[in-house]
This record gives structure tokens, sequence and C-alpha cells, in this order.
């Protein structure tokens, strides 16, 4: 099968499967849900690790570099944020 | 995925990765129930772990210093960043933590094409994804540090624009076209730079003029963006684990987006496209009309009689950093046997759920907290609605005035509860600039107060009843 056409059928169908999982995401934890979809957005962090490893030039050792810092700024800081504001929320069973 | 170099194998590599996007979309699906989502952003996180940890054994790696250097770095500002945010700036990092994610994106699609676009292996597709991958992951970068400029109040929160707009946004637009045909066709690395940087500039002229009470909409449609820009370099790099992720959160953006669109009564076009919000024009002269006006004696005797009272909190809480003072007011109340309740609209803050996160913080139990479809049936039998630092989501107007500019608009009903108290710093128009009839109802009580000193002085009131 054509690669574009496999990247395309696994966009579609990994859009469904968003989609129904996140309806189902009540509006309390939408705050969350957004942090924490932001920390999973981070996933480019794998195409960043790649280029920075890869490429020897000037350029690239740059570009990499900073395409493996912005990532990790987003990857940590979405998930660890995300925890703690999960932390806070308690329900009313525990004192 | 191509190349593998180290330990593991292509297909090995694949499987792995594989799994690692299962984990998010458990994690996901655990944050259906607060009990649960707290395990769930942990399941998620182990997910990014193992991909991390896959492509690092994976790919072969030429300089391990780059990749230190930049995972120290990153690691260390988005953790300090995470630990040190208070909850009323959450908009913001959110904001930011999708301007990084979009950049990100940019640049792994800008080394690739620097580096890769003379070999043979950079085909059409890849000149495609690359270009789009810049476009997005631009201005996704540059329209989120806007949103946060203006959240953080770096730049006037107003809506502004400027002659001749809609000219320059359309020659603008059409010129970063061109560029990205002229790249996909042929070009160079000049022309992968100024599709980026006029990237940029869009970014940044598209978001500037839309005003601060529209930014909820604004951030979770970038992070729809983020997502996409991450799923475009999964394509860019042909790893699926980044499309799946990437087509996830574009898909969770755009239905939180939905979501404040339509609480705010406004389509996204009309949002993105039209300068709107606080430009000041107040409504009909309401300084005229009288309004029964209260002491905190007053409203500590009707909230402590009361049955039932739900509470309605609005951003100008979060801004007095009043969600404390309430929770003790709540406490003295339920002492006494008041049933409290809180209705949270969903433009209550600043981004979807902020309000939830801001009183979890002040630990109300989120089984406390209801939703506006949850709660509206309940006002009319209900004694006491107590509004604090909210007003166009409690303006009656937005029901019954259908020239009101906000009708339309999903309010939650308090005017329809035995008694209205609205604790306000003056009369004055709310973000949208509209007066409110609330204000002057005959069942409605005005308590004239910073919403901190306000609500503690009525605790104190409620103590000596």
């Amino acid at each position: 099968m054509d690669p574009l056409l496999i990247s395309i059928t696994v966009t579609v169908l990994a859009g469904f499967v968003g989609f129904e999982v996140i309806t189902k995401v009540p509006p309390t934890l939408h705050t969350p849900l957004m942090s924490g979809s932001n920390a999973i957005s981070g996933i480019t962090i794998i195409g960043a690790l790649v280029v920075a490893g890869r490429y020897g030039g000037t350029a690239g050792v740059v570009l990499g570099f900073l395409a493996v810092a912005f990532a990790m700024i987003n990857v940590v800081g979405g998930f660890m944020v995300t925890d703690r504001m999960l932390e806070m929320f308690k329900s009313k069973e525990r004192p | 995925m191509n190349e593998g170099g180290g330990l593991i194998g292509p297909v090995l590599a694949g499987y792995l990765y594989l799994i690692a996007a299962v984990l998010f979309i458990v994690g996901l699906k655990r944050l259906q129930s607060p009990k649960t989502a707290r395990r769930g952003n942990q399941i998620g996180a182990l997910g990014m772990l193992l991909a991390i940890v896959v492509t690092l054994i994976h790919y072969e790696i030429l300089n391990p210093w780059v990749i230190v250097a930049g995972i120290v770095v990153g690691g260390g500002v988005g953790l300090w960043l995470a630990k040190t945010v208070e909850m009323t700036a959450m908009p913001q990092l959110v904001a930011a933590f999708n301007g990084f994610g979009g950049a990100a994106s940019a640049l792994v699609a800008a080394a690739e094409y620097i580096e890769n676009s003379g070999s043979a292996s950079f085909d059409l597709r890849a000149a495609i994804t690359v270009a789009l991958t810049v476009l997005v992951g631009g201005v996704t970068f540059s329209g989120s540090f806007v949103a946060y400029a203006k959240l953080q109040g770096l730049v006037p929160g107003r809506p502004f624009g400027y002659p001749g707009q809609k000219v320059g946004d359309s020659i603008l637009v059409l010129v970063i076209l061109g560029l990205l045909v002229w790249l996909i066709v042929g070009g160079s690395s000049l022309v992968l730079w100024l599709l980026l940087a006029l990237s940029l500039v869009l970014g940044i002229v598209r978001v500037i003029p839309i005003g601060g009470a529209d930014m909820p909409v604004v951030i979770s449609f970038l992070n729809a963006f983020s997502g996409i820009a991450a799923m475009l370099a999964g394509f860019v790099i042909q790893e699926n684990a980044l499309i799946i992720s990437g087509a996830l959160v574009g898909a969770s953006g755009m239905i939180l987006t939905n979501i404040m669109v339509k609480a705010m009564n406004r389509t996204l076009a009309h949002v993105l496209f039209a300068a709107f919000g606080g430009d000041g024009g107040g409504g009909p002269a309401g300084e005229e009309q009288p309004v029964k006006s209260a002491t905190a004696e007053d409203v500590a005797i009707t909230l402590g009689y009361a049955n039932s009272v739900i509470v309605v909190p609005g951003y100008g809480l979060a801004v007095a950093q009043a969600q404390h003072t309430l929770r003790e007011l709540a406490d003295l109340l339920e002492e006494r046997g008041v049933d409290v309740r809180y209705a949270i609209h969903p433009v209550a803050g600043r981004m979807p759920g902020h309000m939830n996160v801001l009183l979890a913080e002040a630990d109300v139990p989120y089984d406390k907290l209801f939703d506006l479809d949850e709660i509206n049936g309940d006002f009319p039998h209900t004694d006491v609605a107590l509004v604090v630092g909210a007003n166009d989501v409690v303006n009656p107007s937005a029901r019954d005035d259908p020239s009101s500019p906000i009708y339309g608009m999903p309010i939650l009903d308090v005017d329809k509860a035995k008694t209205a108290i609205v604790i306000k710093r003056s009369l004055s128009p709310g973000f949208a600039g509209i007066d409110n009839p609330l204000f002057y109802k005959d069942n409605t009580l005005m308590f004239f107060s910073d919403a901190k000193r306000g609500l503690s002085s009525i605790a104190a009131a409620v103590k000596e009843l």
C-alpha cells in the first residue's frame, strides 16, 4: 500500500477514536484535558530526536537542539502541570 | 520510519510505538472521570517515556550531546514552568506550551528539508508535508505567543483592527500560498525560511485583533493546531505514533473549540475574523433605574436562612483571588444545614474548565460543581443564587431580548431563583460592554463590594447569626 495512503488512513481512524474518547470527558476536566492532550502533542519529540541525532550539519544541530528543547518543554511541562491540577480534584467523600 | 541503526529493529520499534499510542488513548479515556483522571495522565506520560526511549535506542544517534542538551534544557524549563505557575495563569501556560509544540514540529520539518531535500528519498510527498508542517507549526507558535501576551497583559487584551486589514491579510495569505507551492515544486532553503517567517507573521496578525473575551476559543483552536502540526510532522518522518497522537489532539482541540464557540453564541469564523468584545459601547443607560442595594448583614440573613443556595462564580472571583474566601463562606452555610452547590458556565474562566480548576484548588469538592445543562432547571426551586464576579453569563437579555448583541448565548437562569444576590464592585457593564437587566429586578439584591472583601464580611456576618 502507498505510504501516504497508509498515513491518511491512520489519521482518519485516529481522528474518530479521538472524537469518541474526548466527547465523553466532563466539562469539569476540560482544562486538564487540554493541558494533557497538549502534552501528548509533544510526541513531535520523536521527530525532534530523530533529526537532532541524524544530521551533523550546523543547521541540523541548531534546529535539532531547538526542536528537542521546545518539544521537551511541551512534554514535561504539560504532563507535570496536568498532574498538579488533577491532584487537586477531590470528591466530598474524602475529607 | 527508516534506517534503524540501533539496538532494536524497525519492526519491533514500530510495535513499541503502537503501544505508546495505545497508552495515550487509554490515558485520555481515563479523563472521563475525576476519580481516574490522575492515573490516566500518568499512563499518558508513561506512553511518552516509552516513545522517547524507543527512539533513542532505535535510531542511530550521531551527536548525542545535542540531544542530551535539548532534553536537559527543555525538561528543566518545562518542569520549572509547571511547578511555579499560578492556577489563574493556566490559560497563558497552555498557550505557551501549544506554541512550543508547534515550533518543535516546524523545526523538525525545517531540519528535514535543509539536510535531506537534495537526496533521492525526498519525494513530492515529503515536500508537501514539510511545507504544510512549517506553515501550521509557524502559525501555532506565533499565534500562541500573541495569545500568551494578551492573557498575561503584556499587550492590550481589547480587540483592535487596523485600516486595510482585510486586504493586507488577503495579500499575506496569497503570498504564503505562492511560497507553499514554490517550495513543493522546487524551491530552496531560502523559500523555506521565507515561508516560516510569513507563517509567523500570519499567526501574529490573525490573533492580535481578537479580543480577550474570545481567548478561550483561540486557545482551544491553537490546541487543535498544535495537534495537527504534530500529525503533519508524523507524515514528514513517516511515523504512525505522531500521526495517531496528533490526530487525537487535533480532534480534542476541535471539540473544545466547538463547545466554547457554542457557549459564547458565536461562530468560529466570527471569532477569528471579526474584532469583538469589550469595545466599551455601553447598552441602554442603566444609571436611571433603581437597584436594591444590600449590606453584608442583609446578605448573610438571606443566605443563612435559605435551604438551598447555588453559587455562580465568574472570572472576577479569580481576579480577586477570592476562591478560598468563597469556600469558607460555603462551609459556614453548610454547617447551618444550607445545601450549597456551584453552577459553572462553560466560559466562566479564561479557558474551558478553568473555573473548575480554580475551585478545586480552593478544596471545593468536584461533585458540588455542575455545568449549565445539569443545573439550569434547578434555579426556579432554589432559594438564593449568589453571583460572584460574573456578569454576561447571567444576563437575562441573552434569553429575552432579541435586540441584545448577546441574544442566544446560553445563560444561567439566576433571575429565576427566589432571590438573586450579586456581588459586584459597581454597575459597570461586563466584558462584552452590555448592560445587565438582572441588576434592576425586584428579586435581585446588589452587594457592592470587591469579591474578596465582600465575601469575608458576609462570612463574618453569618457567624453572628
